[in-house]
Formats: structure tokens, sequence, C-alpha cells
């Protein structure tokens, strides 16, 4: 990238003050809030998976930490009928729209609980129930869905927009450029909400792409992209909800590129230390999402000490009481190796199915599950 | 000699080819500084420099077409798809045109590029990293599909994969990538093992167990059970699935007059397929019982029933008491 500044869009300063000039979203105490407390649960869900995956009771983890105001701040700004195509860290916005603690959990330990039923990899979310779709690890692969549903919600007369959820990294698939070049050619209604956390693995963000910003990738396809401070939730929250106005009106897609930092590693397997530099990381943890909204929410009385502990032991009792409940599930039946290959199992799948039991109940069950996910 | 894993002999073969072939370039996502998701290429970058060794943006078509470039214009190119999985945004790149740039230029443009990819499962990586899509290359004339089983053959085919004149689509099976019990002795220099030949991993008498990769250890294992039993399991490594060693697999066939074919990859359609036509119609009179096919589900690759997905050794000692009591 070119070393011009970018015009980050901004409401809140690095001590959460607002800027001067700068529209705050009106948005009131209590979406202010729940808000604050999306943010909050995602960090701590993604602390306590840590803490499980650590303990090798759950096998991979890619989190959040860090990019909470850019999961949330664009989440919160969809309605319910809205859909979300996701990537690998929007879990929270999940649980956000009303995904079960339960059934997230569920996913990372990979029982009965995990509606995929333990056939998607940790930390691949999909809650059906609030639009939340299911996602590939293939990256880039949502886009063109994304613009499909939208293009489909037109010709339905349906008033819903689509959020595509992508990474940097993301940028460079193949699929990028087609979703993009279709939603502008069509007006699809779908809001392509790009994190550039500043990392694809060990591939920084200034090494994926040369334009200028991820933002100013939009206007080549013809529709508008800005870029925003991806720390700041009410820019992220106001940046995003005026795409998502545009596309609702027919007006067209647009791109909302949120500058941000992944704190860990890409995942539970990766060592961030062999390619990026401590003190970049330190640099951004100085910018940290959470404390800058709490910042915020203080300085207007919305938030103190007490409110704030308040929130902080609910959720962990909540995500605890998940996670208890998820240690004593069931596993999962062999029958879902064979099922929802096709809308019913075949013949020819039930016998494979009815071969392996014949050969299990002759030599016994090992079960131990056994091997670790490199990234 | 030092004693390698198959990730080390990766690492290794990848080291001494672009020591001897200054035309040697390594290049895909993560390959750099992090050397490779899985450290195929540690240290690598740093031993031979950016302009050698270096990240690409995450885009296999991309990779795959710039290495057809690269070759076109007379470097080796060495391209990483980090897992198999996602080499299929490469698909049209490999179908298309790799495989078809001599072929459609009546030999005047070659492609010699090698496209290393880890593939199968047992690394708890669910339905988008754990794939054996081998069968979908075998099927298109003028690539090569080498998949290696042992440190040894690992860094002796590659070398031959980088020195060769053909693109060869080279699989590697990360599941074993780092099994201690794998772990031997490979010379320091360049050697070769020839694309298109077929190893005896045991030889046996009573029936032929064909299998490749990560399949290798697990009929091994099978063989020491059966032998307890008195029964003789001859395991022959393919190697190379494209072009296949068909002496190999028709002599061993007629030798011991059963065969069972062992893969990770779904049944239908797969290599085992094949295999079984080959000796139906060359050596059907040498056969004392069906040819038997120990596979992966016809199904997606699952996550938490992964081990009951991919064949184990008491799957394949299944075949053999079937096949005895044939
Ligand atoms: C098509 C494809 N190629 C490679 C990978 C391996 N991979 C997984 S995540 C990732 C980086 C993704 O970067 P980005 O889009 O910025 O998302 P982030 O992980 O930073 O959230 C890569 C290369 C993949 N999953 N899919
Ligand atoms: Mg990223």
């Amino acid at each position: 990238m070119t070393t011009n500044p970018i015009d980050y869009k901004r409401v809140l300063d690095a001590d959460g003050a607002p800027v001067a000039g700068e529209t705050v979203p009106a948005i009131g105490r209590d979406l202010s809030l729940r808000m604050y407390r999306g943010m909050c649960e995602t960090r701590m869900l993604d602390g306590k998976m840590l803490i499980l995956q650590r303990q090798g009771r759950i096998g991979f983890v890619g989190t959040a930490i860090g990019l909470e105001a850019a999961t949330i701040g664009s989440g919160a700004a969809f309605d319910a009928k809205d859909w979300i195509f996701p990537a690998l860290r929007e879990g929270g916005v999940a649980v956000y729209r009303g995904m079960p603690l339960l059934e997230y959990v569920g996913q990372m330990f990979l029982n009965i609980y995990d509606t995929s039923k333990g056939r998607q990899m940790n930390n691949h979310f999909q809650h059906a129930a609030s639009n939340f779709v299911s996602w590939s690890s293939c990256i880039g692969t949502q886009l063109p869905h994304a613009v499909g549903a939208a293009h489909a919600a037109r010709i339905k007369n349906e008033n819903t927009v689509m959020c595509a959820y992508l990474g940097d990294g993301a940028t460079s698939s193949p699929e990028f450029h087609s979703a993009m070049t279709m939603a502008a050619v069509w007006k699809a209604p779908v809001v392509f909400v790009c994190i550039d956390n500043g990392w694809a693995i060990s591939v920084p963000s200034s090494r994926q792409s040369a334009a200028p910003s991820y933002g100013s990738k939009a206007e080549a396809y013809g529709m508008p992209g800005v870029d925003v401070d991806g720390n700041d939730i009410l820019a992220v929250y106001r940046e995003t909800l005026n795409m998502i106005r545009r596309a609702r009106a027919g007006e067209g897609p647009g791109l909302v590129a949120l500058k941000s930092y992944r704190m860990l590693g890409h995942s539970s397997s990766d060592d961030p230390t062999k390619y990026r530099d401590a003190q970049e990381v330190e640099m951004w943890r100085r910018r940290d999402p959470i404390e800058r909204y709490r910042k915020y929410l203080l300085s207007l009385g919305w938030l103190d000490k007490i409110s704030d502990e308040k929130i902080q032991k609910e959720l962990e009792s909540e995500i605890d009481a998940a996670v208890e409940a998820n240690a004593n599930a069931p596993r999962l039946a062999l029958r879902a190796l064979v099922e929802d290959v096709y809308s019913s199992v075949t013949p020819h799948l039930r016998a494979q199915h009815d071969e392996l039991i014949r050969v299990l109940e002759q030599f016994g069950d090992p079960a131990a599950i056994e091997g670790r996910f490199p990234l | 000699m030092a004693k390698l894993t198959i990730i080390s002999a990766v690492n290794d073969a990848i080291r001494t080819a672009m020591k001897h072939d200054p035309r040697v370039v390594v290049f895909g996502e993560d390959v750099g500084k992090k050397g490779g998701v899985f450290g195929a290429t540690d240290k690598i970058q740093q031993e031979f420099g950016e302009a050698r060794c270096f990240d690409t943006p995450l885009t296999e078509d991309g990779i795959v077409g710039a290495a057809i470039g690269m070759a076109l214009n007379v470097l080796r190119p060495i391209a990483e798809i980090q897992f198999q999985d996602f080499i299929y945004p490469a698909f049209d790149q490999i179908v298309s045109e790799l495989s078809k740039f001599r072929y459609r230029s009546g030999g005047q443009y070659t492609c010699p590029v090698v496209v290393r990819t880890p593939y199968g499962g047992g690394i708890r990586g669910g339905l988008y990293h754990s794939q054996s899509g081998e069968a979908f290359f075998c099927h298109i004339p003028g690539l090569q599909v080498v998949i290696p089983s042992t440190p040894y053959d690992t860094k002796g085919l590659l070398l031959s994969a980088v020195r060769g004149a053909d693109p060869v689509i080279f699989m590697e099976p990360k599941r074993i990538y780092r099994d201690p019990s794998l772990a031997e002795e490979v010379p320091e220099e360049w050697y070769e093992v020839p694309i298109g030949k077929a190893r005896i991993a045991r030889e046996g008498s009573t029936i032929s167990v064909i299998c490749y990769g990560a399949m290798v250890p697990v009929c091994l294992q099978a063989a020491i059970e059966a032998e307890k039993r008195g029964i003789s399991l001859e395991i022959v490594d393919l190697r190379t699935l494209l072009p296949l060693d068909e002496d190999a697999v028709l002599a061993s066939a007629r030798k011991t007059g059963r065969v069972i074919v062992v893969h990770e990859a779904p049944k239908y359609c797969g290599l085992g397929a094949e295999i079984s036509a080959l000796i139906a119609e060359e050596a059907v009179d040498s056969l004392e019982g069906p040819i038997l096919r120990v596979a992966g589900f016809d199904t997606p690759f699952p996550n938490a029933l992964e081990n009951y997905y991919m064949p184990d050794a008491r799957r394949v000692t299944d075949a053999v008491d079937r096949m005895m009591a044939f």
C-alpha cells in the first residue's frame, strides 16, 4: 500500500471521547449496552475456549480477540431479518443474534449440541434461526453466495440486506472479484464487511494488496467503499448502517473496510512470534476496542464499576454453564457419518454404515480420537 | 546421514533442489517467514532469500497460474497449496492449462511445475482440511500424481519431480508428516526415486495389499496382525498414481492371486476402481477371489468421527478375513 494517510472514519478517539464534528450514532442506552455486552461476551468466550484448548478438551480455536468492535459493531447494524454470511471470526455475532451458548460451545466440542453434527472444524458456527449461514473453511467462497441471496431477495421483493464478512486475505480470492463484480452490476442489496485484521496467517495485509486501502477496492467495481477505524465500535456501527440503508433503499452494494488487528496467532496452532514484531502487537494492545468503548460508556454514566462487574459475572456464569453442559454431553452417533449427504440416506450409504458397525462389533472399538489440528 | 521425518525430508529436498538448481523458486501462502503452516519450508527464505522463496496473496488460482508462467519462462517453480482441500480454486489452471500446455502447443511450450500439497485426514481438520482428492488429478492426462509414504521416498520423488520435464501434483500425507516411527536415514546429497515406479513395502505371498501415502503404515500394521495368523500380506506402495506402475501391480496380483486395494479417499471412482479394473483385465486368470476395496466412505470428510471414516488396521484385517473365507 502507499504511504498516503488513509481517511479512517472515527467517532471515538483513543480515550473513548467523541471526536469533534463526528456524528455519534443515536442508538441510546440499551443498544449501546447490548453491544458492549456482545463485545465482552465474544472476548470471554474466546478466553474460555482457549483454556479448554490448552486443556486438550477441544481441538482448535481461532479467536476474535482485538476484533470485537469490528465484529459486533458491524453485526449489530443488521436487522434480525437480514442474513449474515460469516467468515472465521464472527462467532460473536452469531451469539449476539441469538445463537444459544450451548450450541456455540457444542460446536467447539463437536458433540450432539453441534448443529453441524461434528463435521466442521471448530469455530465454524451457524445458526439458521437467526439467519447466520454455515461457513466453509474455503476462504472467499461465501461472497458470491451473499450476492446470490441478495439478488434473490430483490427478485422476491423482500426488503432484506445480506452481510458478507471477509478478511483481508479473502480480498485476494477469485470469489471476491466475482462477488464484487456481480453485486455491483446487479445492484444487489449486499454489504461486504472486510475485517482487515493486519494478517492472513503470516502474510501482513500490506502484502496482500497493493491498493491504497481495502476500502478503495470498491471504486473500480462501481460501488462505494469506506475505510473505518475498526477498533471504534461506534464508527463501525455508523458506517455499516450507512451502507445497509443504501442497500435497503435499492441503491446497491457497498464495502465497509474495518482496520483492526488480530491480537493472537491465526489460531491456537499458530506461533505469531515467528513472523511479527512484539512492538506492533503492543501498540495495538493500547488501542483495545473494549477499553475504548468502556471509557465512553463510563463517561456517559451508562456503565459504572458495579454494573460492569455484574455484566462480567453474568456472562461468566452463562458461559460456564454452557461448558459444563457440553462437558457431559453424549457423543455423536455413528449415523452422522452418512446422514445429510443427500436428503435421505441412500441404500449405498446405509450399506457402508452397516458394514462399519459390523466391523466395529467384530473388532471392538478403540474410539480414542487422536491428532491435533495444525492451523 | 540424518534421520528425517517426512516433513523434514520435504524441507531437505527443497533445500537440496535450491542449492543445485538456481532456477528453483518456492512460493505459496505462508511459506516465507512462517516456513509453511506445517513447516515444510522452514528457514528456506532465510537461507535463499526472498527472491527465491516468497509468500503469495491468498489465491490458489493465482499461485498455480503464475507457476505455469514461471515455468514457461524457464524457472523451476515449486508451488505450495497449503491444504489439498484448497487446490480447487486452481482446478481450472491445473486441468485446462498445466496439464495441456505441452499437448496444445505441439511440445513448443512445457510446464515443469511441482505443486506440493498436504492431503488426507487424521488431524481433526473437518471436511475442508482432510480431503484426499487424488482421483481428480489422476483423471487428467498430462499430469503426474505422486504420493510418498516414507522420508526417503519423499526426498527422492520430490527431486525427481523438480528435475522432470512434466508437471507433478505432489501430495504429501500430512497425518504421518511427523510420525517418529517412520523417521529414517536420508542422504544429504541429491538422489532421485523414479516417478512411475511402485515399491514393495513388505514382501508376502498370500494377499497383495495395494496402497499409498498415509495408508501404507496402516496396511503394514495389518500385515503384522495377519502374520500372527499365518497370513502373509504383500504390501505394494504405489508411490506414483499417475502414471501407474502397472507391471508392479500385475506382478504382485499374479504372485498372490488375491488383491485388496486400500485408500482413504471415497471408494466410488477412487483409485481402487482403476486398479481393480486393470487386474480384472490383465490378470483375472490368476485370481483366487474377488478384488476387495477398503476405502473412505462415499461422503464428505467428517470431523468428530474421522477415525471411523478413515480405513484402519481393523478394517483391512476384516477384508483379509473376508478374502480368506472366500
Ligand atoms: C481457499 C483457501 N486457501 C487457503 C486457506 C488457508 N487459510 C485459512 S485462513 C487463511 C488466512 C485468511 O486470512 P483473512 O482472510 O485475512 O482472515 P483472518 O484469518 O485474518 O480472519 C488461510 C490462508 C483457506 N482456508 N482457504
Ligand atoms: Mg486477516
